[in-house]
Formats: C-alpha cells, structure tokens, sequence
C-alpha cells in the first residue's frame, strides 16, 4: 500500500487535499459544529434511504470500504489495502483489523458479504454495480475477494459510503431491513454516533471514542439544524447558530452575500464524485431539435459565460461535453462551442428553420434555475428561435421529461465520477425508455456510441479505457445530443473557524471526520 | 350623462383616480412604441441602481434587463388582465343573477346555491387551483380570475332584478306578451346597470391584484412581464437591490387606489339618492 502525503490544506479556496488515513495538521481537539441540513432527511439508515441530506448525515455514521480523493484516487477507510489482479476481474481488499462497530461488536468481512447482500435489495446503484460481480469470498475475517464476471473498469469506484455503506450483519441479519426498529438509532463503524433526532428541529451525533482511526474524530458533537425556510437559514448562519452551510442550503443569491461577510469562507470543492452537470434535454425525436445543424446552433446561440457569472455567482464551469472535467477520462480535446450567436444564425439557416415554435421546460427548482432559464430563453429568441416557456411544478416537469413531452428542458444529473457510471446511461440507445427522466430522454440513437460506451466499461487496463472515451466524447459533442450547460458548484460556506471539513470527492458527507474547530 | 361626469369630476378623488388611470393607459398603450425591444432582453450589468446610467432610469434587474421596459410592457398585461377577466365575469355572472331574479321558485334556488358553491370557497385558493391545474398561461389566469370573481355579480344582479321584477312596467311587459329574454335585455338589465359599473370598476382593480398575486407566487405567463412576476422575482434579492421590488410595487398601489377611487366616485355620481343631496 502507498503511504500518502499531505500535500495542502483546504484554506479559503479550498486547495484539492490528499490526505493520510491516519494524520491531518495538528487539528485541536473538542467543540461542536452547527450545520444546516436542508431538506430534513426523511431517515438515516444509509443502506435504506440514499436522498442527498441522509447521505450528507450519515456519511459520518457509517463507513464504506473507501474513500476517495478530489481527483477521485481511492484512500483507505475500512480496508486497509487492496489489490486488483492483472487480468482486471480479482478485487482483494484487506479490511482494516480492531474496527468495532459503534454498539461494540467487531466489523469483520462477514459484514462486507452482507452489506452487498442488503445493499443489492434496497440501493438501485449498488445493485446495478454489484451486477458485475460474479461471487464474493471471504478467505479469513479480513479479507474479502470480488470476482467479477468481466473486468469492469469503474469498480475501484463504488467504495464509496453513499455508494456502498457497510451494514452491521449482526443486528439485520434476518431481519425485516425495512421494518428493523434499529432504523431509527443506526449503527456504523464511522467517527459519529447517532444521539438524538427532534424531528423538525435537529439531528445529534456525538464522538465515536473508540473510532477506529487514532485520534479522530477532533468534533465532540454535531448539531444539525433542520430549518425550513431559505431567508431563515441565511440568517441562522448570519446571527452564527449555525456555522456550516452544507452545499444548497441557501439559495444562490445569498451566497455572495454570505460570503462578503467577516471570517467566512466559501468552497466550491467536494462534489468531485458526484459532478453534477447541468444541460437541456434537446428532443432528437421531432420537431427542429431533430436537426443536428438546430441543436448546434442552439450551443452557439448561448452566452454561458453570462449563466456562471450572473446566475451562479461565477461557480462552477462551463461544461466542454457529456463528462464533467472531474469525471475519469473527461477530455477537452473536442469541438469548442464558443457564444457565436452570428455562428448560430448561420447554423439555423442552413439547418432550414423557418421559426417553428419550440416549447421550453426550465427546472422548477427555484429561483436560480427560473432566472437561468429566461435567460436562455432570450439568447435562444436573439438568434431567432420562437421559444415559447412552459410554466411547470416538480411533477409536471418530471411527467414531461420522462414521457418524452418536451422540445428543450432543463436538467442537471450527477455523474459519480465515470463514465460508465453517470454518463452512458444518458447517450446509450438501450437507455431509451419512457417513463423515467434520468435515463437517454433525448432520444439519441448511434450504433458507434453505444457500443464505444459498451466497449469502455469492460475494457482493461485503463488506458483503453481512456482511448475509448476520448472517442465517445468527441463524437458527442460534434452531434450535440443534449446542450450541455455548466459544471455546477454547490458552496460549502462555513465560518473560517471550521477547518479541513472538505477534503475528499464527496465533501461534507464524510468531511466530519477529519474537521475541526479553531478556538 | 353632463351631470354624470360634473357629478363625478366634482369628486376629487375620483378626478385623481381618472388622471391616474389615464397616464397607465397611455403608458399600456404607447409604451411598447418607446421601448420597442422585449422587456425580456438582458441590456446591461445586473443590479443597475436607479439613475446611474443614462437611459436605465430604474435601473437594471438581476439578469441585467431594463426595470423601466419591465414596468412599461407590465402596465399593459396589468390592464389587459384586470378588464377581460372582468369582462368575463360580468359575461358569467350577469346572466345567472338575472335569471335567478327574473324567474324565481326552483331556478332561483338552484342558481343561488350554485353561486354559493362558488362563494364558500377562499377566492384566492380557487384561483391558485385552477391556474396550477390549466398550466399558467395569460388565459388560464384570465379564466381564473372570472371564475374565482362572478358570483358577487350575480348576488348583486339578482337583488337588483328581483326588485324590477315587481315594477308595474315589467308586469306590463310582460302582459303585453313579449318573449322573457326580451324583457330582461331591455326592460330590466338597463336599469340595473349603475351599480353593476361600480361593481366593475371595483373588480378591474380586484383582478389586477389577483394577477399580481399569482405573478409574484410564480403562477403568472412565464412568457408575458407582468407587475407581479417583477415583484416575486425581486423580492429575494432585496436586500441587495430595492429597486426591483419597489417600483412595481408601486405601480400596482397606484393603479389599484386609482380604480378603487373612480369605483367610489361613480357609486356617488350614479346614485339617485345622493345626487338629490347635493
């Protein structure tokens, strides 16, 4: 196993951090952080509920085998080390020796065979992952053995708590999981105990003393606050109830705002393994979005320079094609879609547009997404485009997009940092099929991509990988399938005083571990 | 009808009202022609303060687009809104006040309790309702508006007719043989028409409101500028820009004290009781 470094600390702009498993700068022990979880998370039994605020609280319950870096390089957590056999289909890990669960009881590979059991009934991206796996062995209690049916490149990379948290077998084994009382007091291996949950108030969790890493966690306690309005939250942080504000809790306006104020500090890091990317749906049905000549003009036509600047308060990037830049084998050597509205107008002539009226379906999560989508309405209308809004609700715009009733829509979806993971599943033409707004809703049918991306994910070693998706991408982008948008930062905004909270591909979710607080 | 407008004119708060209502109309009517470009247009850096930069006198929004085109195409859909609704309210609720008076027994029941269903609903929630429902557009809030508005105008109507009814010039009418839709088109209705244009100028005001409301709840045309949808979409960067906020806001005070004025001044003007007394 190689030993890591420490190369940097997350300071004001939050520097990408590698981390040794076992110490960080001499962090001062002791103190309490104040979060905001928003929206309350309606459970927190990880293997049950996987929604982004059970994830953000029990990511520092429970563990998985991995963590991951902010270039998404694997790290210890429960295992220790592990080996992948030369032909791509063995995964040994070596799990960690003296790990206790928190009720006590040791964590031994019995529970890792389990939790793959557990997790394969209850958690649809476990189980589409644990799909390649042919068996799992366990030669001795710390050791377990993956055999996969065929190599599958993005294995190293479903280690992760959200992705894969380890079950104690001990208390579901048996069980009715839905049902089990101890649903409501989890029990993991990670550095916080769950302590207490006032529904519509707050959730407690206190140190782990017997946490397995020496040292950690640095917190006593961690308050999270459940407060339901947005202006609330803004000022729970403002009169310093609170002093962490998790990525979304406020809305988007407010954050430069927050961010001006004495000792506070913004980061944009930690959502490396999710990499949410934002586009529109173009409709490669009917209508003008049919024509590949529209649907570059549509790139052309977009000033989304003016989008990061204005509307996301210059977070984030804006996105080159279907992978975002943190995702493995993202390339920019692709054709460039500069804002060129001339280009546009140019595009839509040759492209036989005649001024067909075209529905647009912005993403009704709020005000930032509303803006964003007039916007583009009016750069769309600038070159010419007779773009019609449609007023829609969080169920209207989802029956829409799933049932294909749509000619431009807004969305965003997370990749979970490869492309076989986040990213086919939005191109590949067997992911045609209504019914679901996550999956290929554009409508976009090419024999060569689909089997690029089959080829990609059971290629072997990476550097196949890589050449195979250097190739999908540039492809894509030269046929514009959807209008890619931006790369989107959600800000983890906290009080300068919390420190290394940030520091691995999934941020705050299991950021708790290692933070503390400097008095 | 030169004693109506003294009567009225005399009233000064109605010849306020009228003042300011004609400037909106001139402004919806004329507007559009100084500020040709869609109001939609993203012209210069966001949160402009007012009179800072020559020709953005009320400065800029939060995605950069003029606040003065903003008010000026607002003023337009405002007006629009507040007198078709009307319109259509008076369409609906004139007729069922009118027969309900005019014929009485089992039709008079049956549309009375008809109107009440209508009536024992918050007229607000009802309008939220049905424009979620029909999908916001300019005229699912028009029809919203006339449904949530009508049945004040058929009590009124009816209470009106019922009164008629009994006057000896119906019952000659009606004796002399002439057909009921006749009778109430031309006998009964004229007579009833002064309240119901207070009424009206009441329910522009009312509906403009509505319309505001449902704007600023984000339920309005999301394609047409409207007053409300200025106020909702400002209101949550207020903090760092009041002039988004405030100035249609404003607008709709005006528009709306303007109405409600010429409402109480035509109740004056056209009210026999009180013309003796002056």
């Amino acid at each position: 196993m190689q030993t890591r470094t420490l190369t940097g600390f997350i300071a004001t702009f939050g520097l990408a951090t590698l981390v040794t498993a076992t110490a960080l700068a001499q962090g001062k022990p002791g103190g309490v952080a104040n979060a905001i979880i928003q929206p309350e998370p309606p459970g927190l039994m990880l293997g049950l509920v996987q929604n982004g605020p059970t994830q953000m609280v029990s990511g520092n319950i429970y563990e998985g085998l991995l963590r991951y870096d902010a270039k998404l390089n694997p790290m210890p957590s429960l295992a220790e080390s592990w080996t992948i056999s030369d032909d791509g289909k063995v995964y040994t890990f070596k799990l960690k020796q003296g790990v206790t669960w928190h009720d006590g009881k040791p964590f031994t590979a019995a529970d890792v065979v389990f939790s793959t059991e557990f997790l394969k009934q209850t958690h649809p991206r476990a189980r589409a992952n644990m799909a390649q796996v042919d068996k799992v062995e366990t030669p001795d209690d710390h050791t377990v053995v993956f055999t996969l049916k065929q190599p599958f490149g993005p294995f190293i990379g479903v280690f992760e708590v959200g992705s894969m948290p380890m079950i104690p077998k001990h208390i579901y084994d048996g069980t009715d999981y839905k049902t089990n009382p101890a649903n409501n007091t989890p029990v993991g291996t990670g550095p916080f105990m769950f302590k207490e949950w006032q529904k519509g108030s707050f959730i407690k969790l206190v140190k782990n003393p017997n946490y397995h890493v020496k040292g950690k966690p640095l917190l006593d306690e961690i308050y999270w606050h459940v407060v339901p309005d947005a202006a609330a939250r803004a000022v729970a942080f403002e009169t310093g109830k609170v002093d962490i504000l998790p990525g979304g809790s406020v809305e988007n306006f407010d954050v430069p705002r927050l961010s001006k104020l004495k000792d506070v500090c913004v980061t944009g890091k930690g959502w490396e393994f999710f990499s949410p990317l934002s586009w529109l749906w173009l409709n490669n049905r009917q209508g003008p979005t049919a024509n590949k000549q529209f649907r570059q003009a549509v790139m052309y036509a977009m000033d989304r320079d003016f989008a990061k600047n204005v509307i996301w308060n210059g977070l984030g990037n804006v996105a080159t094609g279907p992978a975002s830049s943190s995702v493995r084998f993202y390339t920019d050597d692709v054709p460039k879609y500069p804002y060129d509205p001339a280009k546009a107008k140019a595009l839509l002539k040759e492209a036989g547009y005649k001024g067909e009226k075209v529905r647009l379906l912005p993403l009704p999560y709020g005000e930032t997404w509303q803006r964003w989508a007039e916007a583009v309405r009016q750069n769309l209308q600038d070159v010419g485009i007779n773009v019609e809004m449609v007023a829609t609700d969080v169920p209207g715009w989802t029956q829409k997009t799933a049932e294909w009733d749509y000619d431009i829509a807004f969305t965003y979806l997370y990749q979970y940092g490869d492309p076989a993971l986040g990213v086919a599943r939005t191109y590949v033409s067997s992911q045609i099929q209504k019914g679901s707004p996550w999956n290929n809703v554009e409508g976009y049918s090419n024999a060569a991509v689909d089997q690029l991306f089959a080829d990609g994910a059971n290629a072997f070693p990476d550097p196949k990988r890589k050449d195979i998706y250097a190739k999908v991408q540039k492809t894509l982008v030269e046929d514009v399938p959807v209008a890619w948008l931006l790369e989107l930062e959600f800000p983890t905004i906290t009080r300068c005083k919390v420190k290394d909270l940030v520091t691995t591909a999934i941020g705050v979710n299991d950021g708790f571990r290692d933070a503390w607080i400097d008095k | 009808m030169k004693t109506f407008w003294r009567n009225l004119l005399r009233n000064r708060g109605a010849a306020l009202g009228l003042v300011v209502l004609a400037v909106v109309l001139v402004v919806a009517i004329a507007g559009p022609m100084l500020f040709p470009n869609s109001p939609w247009r993203m012209v210069q850096r966001p949160f402009l303060p007012p009179m800072t930069v020559p020709g953005f006198l009320l400065g800029t929004d939060a995605l950069g687009r003029d606040v003065t085109a903003g008010l000026i195409h607002g003023a337009r859909v405002s007006l629009i809104v507040g007198l078709v609704s009307t319109l259509a309210a008076l369409a609906i609720g004139v007729p069922i006040g009118a027969m309900a008076g005019y014929f009485g027994g089992r039709a008079d029941d049956a549309l009375m309790r008809f109107t009440e269903f209508f009536q024992t609903i918050p007229s607000f929630a009802l309008a939220i309702v049905l424009v979620a429902i029909l999908q916001p557009s300019i005229y699912s809030i028009v029809g919203a508006i006339a449904i949530v508005s009508w049945p004040p105008v058929a009590r009124l109507v009816r209470g009106e007719v019922l009164s008629l009814r009994a006057q000896e010039y119906v019952q000659a009418a009606i004796v002399t043989g002439h057909g009921h839709g006749w009778i109430i088109w031309r006998e009964i209705l004229p007579n009833t028409l002064s309240p119901v244009i207070v009424l009206a100028s009441l329910m522009v005001a009312t509906a403009i409101l509505l319309e505001s409301s449902l704007s600023f709840l984000g339920l309005g045309d999301p394609n047409l500028m409207s007053w409300g949808y200025m106020v909702g979409a400002g209101r949550t960067v207020m903090r760092q820009a009041w002039w988004i906020t405030v100035f249609p806001g404003f607008a709709i005070l005006l528009t709306v004290l303007a109405l409600n004025l010429i409402g109480e001044g035509l109740n004056d003007a056209l009210n026999p009781r009180l013309a003796r007394e002056r």
